[in-house]
């Protein structure tokens, strides 16, 4: 049911880049519970606002769980402890009277911190950009129905493609690896007949592209897969190392 | 409101050239394609070509036309093109392809998109749609689209409001996402190749125009806080819907019309602005404190059945929640929709549903506490087709119910003489997607000569009422299909045109334009944030320029919008300064425009007394409720042309409209 708390939270504040960041405390009293995580940081910076202080910067974009703009790396937890949601997704019912809530932006070094919360995740796109496709231009398609493809291949692709790209897998390993985030593309492409034609250029470019902007090499602790907001498999991981292996054989 | 009444009497009107091409509808873009110029590949790679924003329309703009030779610039608001909202629909994007084998063809998508938009939508450019709306799916499905599949292999289809064949093309809920990752990915490969150059974090501020022609825009980088200028031989604006105005919508919390309003400013014609389309499925307003809405998506009409009570004393227990949905058996129960539209029953379109919803509630039969809410029920369909099947077609909605309403529409809640019920949704109309946009020709150029407007930017393809799973055709359409072509028809004459400097006079001006604004809105040094006059505006803008207006209302609105603006402009607050990144800043340049923008909402719902799709003027309607065209007087577009300052009324100027393939008749979706 509906009810009230005031807890404390506990927020990383950077000016910049290249600035020293640290904790700042603010308390935060009688937040309906009802209200999602990103409009409770809305009143927050209103409050800051009203003050003269500069408000809270944080990226969010949809607040529907799908365009993976928001992060937020709460209590030690990317996007927060509710399973399989994105941060703005999450309501203030998941936490208690009394609480402190810690809040940290994406720590990796392939993302930056921008501005307090926010961070530069641009290496993502890059690693798209490696391989992330199928080389096609517009207009020669043939007939959509002239392929038919399995629905458990379709289902499996559509599952691999549901990644949102938010980074909350490199967020979680300790490793800062991105090996989630490449293997969900390579995957998706993997089972798909479209995409089997360039498999093996795909996978080799996009790695290396992954290995050359300093994320970190996989251990296979499944921290990344815990910790999707969208439940990418673990298996696109083990999908990934047979595409590549199969690639560098071919070499 | 004079001034709004000389606008309607300006005599010297500018002459409207659609350009709409010669011959029978289903010949006219073959006809066009076949004589239209071409720019050959030697000298695509001599022109620049700038697109403003990366979803559906942006990006499948800015891939084709790189992979075609021309060099793109591509600018988008968020940190990745693929943030874009479009990311964001879920149900489907419709072809008619007719691979269910029930009677669907190009023809019948066409007829059912002019009806759905109440006729008052282009019929050649609503025509070339449908034409093209089949090689969409094809080229989603080369890209490695994962749309959903039937067991044999072939691609699955489901049915949207508006449509008696299932012509929907899907992948879960989350079709707007696999499409726009389809673009983005194309997009990818020709950043890779070094056709396009992306520039994340950057928002249009203006567009800059010499002799006439738009070459080029001044954009502010969000991180440093600098203005930068960009120019090229022709700018494109794919910068999405205005739906934010309301405050309150199923809008990202980014979007905005400022680049739109930009364009208006410096003299393309806004067209429709009235038609705004009021989503009938989205989680109802739960506080004060919201920051945006959440729609279910249409898809969910396929198996839930929409309903309130038929008595009043069970609303009203509802309502004191002394009553839960499943609370209320069978026989007392008010299906409204199949009751008034037997033929369409849950199925009607947006604008319909909406106004159901509303003249229940307004009743006072809404079912939650504050009595603006109708029931979703899918006990029904989870009898006949067990829970599994339900939720493989809409888990992921209805766990995403669930997490923000804490209520399981999957739940068993009660057996009632043998009758399971099931715990129902609650949903209730809210802005999603606005029909009016910048006005388009046939070739999608604006008013202004090389600027040209695809997608929910552009006005052109819905009319007064956009059907489910069409949003994402046009703006695929545009950026895939169209655009690429009409927009060499304009390049081919400019090939001789060296690549632009951005040292010119006109860039000087246009960069000195937007820093003086800023400035300004730094030195306002009120009391209020940005937020609070945007949540006051949204009020003003749903109490009186929503889903039922009235010609009071709406010189009530245009009153109260003018003290907005004095407030904004003597009462603004902003921290920090403009070195640098200043999320406030840039909320407080949107919202300027947002201000302008329910002004011109406003207008031409006031100047347009008819009833027609997302546009209902409460004097204007049947005995029935139903809505009440005037073709006599409003078979035309409504083109707004900015006069120079914002506290002028703009003046009209009307297209008006031809209809040759399609009789205009009254809407019926009862038999």
């Amino acid at each position: 049911m509906e009810s009230n708390i005031s807890f404390t939270l506990r927020i990383w504040r950077q000016a910049g880049p290249k600035e020293k960041g640290g904790f700042k405390e603010y308390h935060m009293s009688d937040i309906p519970t009802d209200t999602s995580f990103l409009e409770m940081l809305d009143i927050l910076n209103e409050q800051l606002i009203e003050k003269g202080e500069e408000p809270i910067v944080f990226d969010h974009d949809c607040r529907e769980g799908i365009c993976g703009m928001c992060s937020l790396y709460i209590n030690g937890h990317p996007h927060g402890p509710a399973t399989g949601a994105t941060t703005c997704q999450l309501y203030m019912r998941r936490f208690h009277d009394g609480d402190t809530i810690t809040v940290e932006p994406w720590r990796s070094a392939a993302f930056p911190v921008i501005k307090d919360l926010m961070v530069d995740r641009n290496a993502f796109d890059k690693i798209q950009q490696a391989g992330g496709y199928v080389s096609f231009n517009c207009g020669g398609a043939q007939d959509a129905n002239a392929i038919p493809i399995s629905k458990t291949a379709a289902d499996e692709a559509m599952d691999s493609a549901t990644c949102i790209g938010c980074g909350a897998c490199v967020a979680a390993c300790k490793n800062g690896s991105a090996m989630l985030f490449v293997s969900a593309k390579v995957s998706q492409f993997a089972l798909l007949p479209q995409g089997r034609v360039e498999a093996a250029r795909r996978v080799k470019a996009m790695v290396s592209k992954m290995d050359e902007l300093g994320f970190g090499n996989c251990t296979n602790t499944g921290a990344c897969a815990a910790e999707c907001p969208k439940n990418i498999k673990l298996s696109n991981i083990a999908r990934l190392n047979r595409e590549f292996l199969c690639a560098k054989f071919k070499d | 409101m004079e001034d709004i009444k000389k606008g309607n009497n300006t005599t010297a009107q500018p002459v409207i050239d659609s350009k709409i091409p010669e011959g029978p509808i289903a010949e006219k873009w073959t006809n066009y394609k076949a004589h239209q110029k071409l720019v050959n590949p030697a000298n695509k790679r001599r022109l620049d070509i700038i697109v403003v924003g990366t979803g559906l329309a942006g990006a499948s703009a800015a891939s084709t036309l790189a992979e075609m030779g021309f060099n793109v610039l591509n600018f988008c608001i968020q940190d990745s093109p693929r943030r874009a909202h479009s990311i964001a629909a879920q149900g489907g994007i419709n072809a008619a392809k007719n691979y269910q084998n029930d009677g669907d063809s190009v023809y019948r998508l066409f007829y059912d998109t002019v009806k759905g938009g109440d006729y008052r939508a282009r019929e050649a450019n609503v025509y070339r749609l449908a034409e093209v709306s089949n090689n969409i799916i094809d080229q989603c499905i080369a890209q490695g689209v994962p749309f959903a599949r039937e067991y044999g292999g072939l691609l699955a289809n489901r049915s949207f409001g508006g449509a008696q064949v299932s012509r929907t093309f899907y992948a879960k809920g989350q079709t707007g996402q696999q499409l726009l990752l389809g673009a983005y990915a194309s997009l990818n490969r020709q950043i890779q190749l070094g056709k396009v150059k992306s520039y994340n974090r950057y928002e249009m501020h203006d567009v800059v125009i010499i002799d006439g022609r738009a070459r080029g825009i001044i954009a502010k980088n969000l991180v440093t806080g600098k203005f930068e200028r960009f120019a090229a031989h022709a700018v494109v604006i794919a910068t999405g819907g205005y739906g934010n105005t309301y405050f309150l919508s199923t809008n990202a919390m980014a979007c905005n019309c400022s680049a739109a309003i930009a364009c208006y400013r410096k003299g393309a014609y806004f067209a429709n602005p009235a038609y705004v389309q009021i989503h009938p499925t989205c989680i109802p307003v739960h506080g004060d404190k919201q920051s945006k809405l959440t729609l279910m998506s249409e898809s969910l009409r396929n198996d839930g059945r929409i309903w309130v009570p038929k008595k009043l004393e069970d609303a009203k227990a509802l309502q004191a929640g002394k009553k839960k949905g499943s609370d209320i058996p069978e026989e007392d129960r008010d299906y409204y929709l199949e009751r008034r539209y037997p033929a369409f029953g849950n199925l009607v379109p947006r604008d319909v549903a909406s106004r159901a919803a509303k003249e229940r509630c307004d009743k006072g039969y809404g079912v939650n506490n504050t009595g603006l809410a109708v029931f979703l029920d899918f006990s029904e369909s989870i009898e006949r087709l067990g829970l599994d099947v339900v939720r493989q077609r809409y888990g992921n909605l209805f766990d995403m119910y669930e997490e923000i309403t804490d209520v399981n529409p999957g739940e068993l809640a009660r057996e009632i003489n043998g009758v399971k019920y099931y715990n129902p949704m609650m949903i209730y109309p809210a802005i999603h997607y606005t029909m009016g946009g910048i006005w388009v020709d046939y070739e999608l150029q604006t008013s202004i000569k090389g600027l040209f407007a695809i997608g929910e930017c552009n006005f052109s393809d819905h009319g007064a009422n956009r059907l489910g799973a069409s949003a994402l055709m046009q703006g695929l359409a545009d950026g895939y299909f169209v655009l690429p072509y009409t927009i060499q028809n304009y390049l081919a004459d400019q090939i001789t045109v060296p690549h632009f400097k951005t040292d010119t006079p006109e860039f000087d001006k246009a960069e000195k334009e937007c820093k003086a604004r800023m400035d300004h809105l730094m030195n306002i040094k009120g009391k209020r944030s940005v937020d609070s006059i945007h949540k006051e505006l949204g009020h003003i803008m749903w109490e009186y320029v929503g889903m039922g207006r009235t010609k009071e209302g709406l010189e009530t609105a245009l009153k109260k919008l003018k003290e907005i603006r004095k407030e904004f402009e003597t009462n603004l607050f902003i921290p920090g300064s403009q070195e640098g990144m200043n999320v406030e800043l840039d909320k407080a340049f949107r919202l300027n425009d947002f201000i302008t923008m329910g002004e011109l909402i406003a207008y031409d719902a006031l100047n347009r007394n008819e009833s027609c799709g997302g546009h209902f003027r409460e004097e204007y309607q049947t005995e029935e409720g139903e809505a009440k065209r005037d073709d006599a007087n409003y078979f035309y577009v409504s083109c707004w042309n900015y006069n120079g300052s914002d506290d002028v009324a703009p003046t009209l100027i009307k297209e008006p409209l031809h209809y040759e393939a399609i009789k205009v008749q009254t809407r019926n979706y009862k038999s």
